[in-house]
């Protein structure tokens, strides 16, 4: 919330460099995947960037919650093997 | 501090592998801990917020310090496990030296954008001492990782639901 102008060494950030990174970012969230060819603005980008990261929050918070009532059921130990197997086909 | 691939044949199936192996290995200790389903409120609630940080600590772990955000994660975690000896965590945080003139010479020079970033960094671990390139570059491969994360959490159910 300063005033100040910037005059020290910070790394020099280019518009192109930010623009391409806000590109990557919007290919990898699915709201906005459709539109691969058409750049979204960085505010949109970083908006939805924002719910998707949250969302995503929710999500291992749902499915740890799932996991408490559920891991009793299977005895880990044992079925490791067999799960690992499974998750990594 | 860059991150050169070195033999990195297909990344994504090395960290999620690892992951997995972590997290199971958690969820096993976590499941010998406090063996029969406890009708017990609390003990339920207490063994989600254990899953909730074996998931989050895992892929932390997965990841090692090779990015700013699992470094960030790693030292909140240390730092909560040492907050009663008294030792002092350091964050390392690599670009930046100083957070604050970082931060406000970055909402001198980029306007707008930097309104926005401010959510971002809440969100993304390590953010506050990010600069704007870093942010968006870890910020990308922490969604990377969570989606990884909820992608394997989500099989992990479907196993439990399968075996029932």
């Amino acid at each position: 919330m300063s005033g100040r102008r910037s005059g020290s060494g910070v790394s020099s950030i280019s518009d192109d460099q930010i623009t391409h990174l806000v590109f990557k970012l919007q290919q990898l969230i699915p709201e906005l995947c459709a539109r691969r060819s058409l750049k979204a603005s960085a505010s949109k980008v970083l908006q939805e960037t924002c719910d998707y990261i949250r969302n995503l929050h929710k999500e291992v918070e749902d499915l740890s919650d799932r996991l408490s009532q559920l891991l009793a059921s299977i005895d880990t130990d044992n079925d490791q093997a067999a799960i690992v197997r499974s998750l990594l086909m | 501090m860059m991150n050169t691939p070195q033999q990195v044949k297909n990344p994504s199936t090395s960290l999620k592998s690892r992951f997995i192996t972590r997290f199971l290995g958690a969820l096993t200790k976590i499941n010998a801990e406090d063996p029969i389903s406890s009708p017990s409120p609390t003990r339920i609630f207490q063994r989600y917020r254990r899953i909730k940080v074996a998931s989050n600590k895992s892929m932390a772990y997965s990841v090692r310090s090779r990015r700013i955000w699992s470094r960030a994660m790693l030292s909140r975690f240390r730092s909560r496990r040492s907050a009663f000896s008294g030792r002092r965590s350091s964050v390392k945080t690599t670009n930046c030296t100083t957070i604050n003139v970082t931060i406000n010479e970055n909402k001198t020079a980029k306007g707008g954008l930097d309104m926005q970033t401010d959510e971002l960094r809440e969100l993304v671990p390590g953010g506050e001492a990010m600069d704007v390139c870093n942010l968006l570059d870890e910020t990308a491969h922490y969604i990377k990782c969570l989606t990884t994360q909820v992608q394997v959490m989500r099989k992990i159910v479907d196993f439990c639901h399968l075996s029932k």
